[in-house]
């Protein structure tokens, strides 16, 4: 197989877009999608200060590299969840990132913080152990941007990550969540800051050979606690479609995206505005209680937090 | 030929095009990559036996 621009050996054959591309000109097809995507979606606004979530895996190393690349400079956030042999090693990989990209990356270590590891943790606060990361990863991700000025959350859902979860939310007929995910979400001025998904077209095999081809050494391994996620399935058969089908993925979520900006307002979403927005009377977070679920818990199950976020570079 | 996959090392005794190598492994080719002496290749590309490969998954949970 040829590449398409340049006639060289191509490394990577696209199907969805049915075109076939040598490292160098995949590069710069890569960041031209992430780039339009950012600009047509209005994903960063000029005098905007984001803050890339970075977990030391492909698609977060690789966002923050091209981000910074594009010319919008931006700092990291890792939330180092204590787990053993893997938190170590992602915080690793992020410090020599932050290094070479001459960024800042702030860590909140969940296990100096509270003294155990995340699974301690969520034991603590009789959780699973993803529903006690996903609680202290969207508060302190938030909270760092409150703290140190930083408007916009950049993550690295990508578009397997997207496809899968509104997938599930369709079979189940979540309809609570299933209008609610979208590329950008916005910002309530000084309690939360706007969320943008960069990589919300770009698939996961695509994330992984951007980081493969820009040398970005990112972790392999998974979290111990991924396993057996049924997001996996999801993605198994998502892709299962996609080998018969080239492009039906992006077309699910391009679709989604239109079907978002078309539609009119449920119920739902009537009762949801109408109701006032109220924030925690300790920390200003968002939350319909006069505490949000974050301070509620620590005080609840005893729990002392100490915000202090390391920083590196 | 030899084949490093999920930390496994694999020996395979005849040069072969990479779909049938992920076919051989049963993997899908959405979901993996192959980096033959370090660099990336396309399914149709033609593995040599002395070759260096590496089997790459792309799709991650959580
Ligand atoms: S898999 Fe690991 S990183 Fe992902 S939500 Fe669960 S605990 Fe957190
Ligand atoms: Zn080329
Ligand atoms: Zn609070």
């Amino acid at each position: 197989m040829k590449c398409r621009v340049c006639g060289q050996p191509a490394s990577i054959n696209l199907r969805s877009y049915k075109t076939a591309l040598c490292d160098s000109d995949f590069i710069a097809f890569f960041e031209k999608r992430v780039a339009t995507t950012i600009k047509k979606y209005r994903l960063i606004a000029e005098g905007d200060v984001p803050i890339v979530a970075v977990s030391g895996g492909k698609d977060s190393l690789s966002l923050w590299h091209l981000m910074n690349k594009l010319g919008i400079p931006c700092d990291g956030i890792y939330i180092d969840l204590g787990i053993e042999g893997y938190s170590d090693k992602s915080l690793d990989k992020i410090k020599k990132v932050a290094e070479t990209l001459k960024r800042k990356v702030y860590v909140f270590p969940i296990g100096s913080v509270f003294d155990r590891g995340i699974d301690g943790l969520a034991k603590a606060i009789r959780r699973v152990p993803c529903s006690a990361c996903g609680m202290i990863k969207r508060y302190m991700m938030n909270r760092i941007c409150m703290d140190k000025g930083y408007n916009v959350l950049v993550t690295g859902h990508n578009l397997d990550d997207e496809a899968s979860a509104l997938f599930g939310n369709i079979l189940y007929w979540k309809k609570e969540y299933l209008w609610k995910k979208d590329i950008a979400l916005e910002a309530k001025e000084g309690h939360l800051s706007r969320k943008v998904k960069p990589f919300f077209l770009c698939s996961e095999r695509e994330a992984a050979a951007y980081a493969i081809m820009s040398g970005i050494d990112y972790v392999y391994e998974e979290c111990p606690f991924s396993m057996g996620a049924k997001s996996l399935t999801y993605k198994g058969m998502l892709n299962k479609l996609e080998e018969k089908s080239p492009g039906t993925k992006l077309m699910f979520l391009k679709g989604y995206l239109r079907a978002l900006k078309e539609r009119t307002k449920n119920e739902i979403d009537l009762q949801e505005e109408t109701r006032e927005t109220k924030y925690c009377v300790n920390c200003g977070y968002p939350s319909y209680t006069e505490k949000c679920t974050f301070c509620w818990t620590l005080e609840k199950f005893g729990l002392h937090c100490n915000i202090i976020f390391d920083e590196y570079c | 030929m030899k084949v490093e996959w999920e930390g496994k090392n694999y020996e395979f005794e005849k040069p072969m095009q990479v779909s049938r190598l992920l076919e051989e492994l049963s993997l899908s080719r959405e979901a993996h990559l192959v980096v033959a002496n370090s660099k990336l290749v396309t399914e149709d590309h033609k593995l040599g036996i002395d070759d260096d490969i590496r089997v790459i998954r792309v799709i991650s949970g959580g």
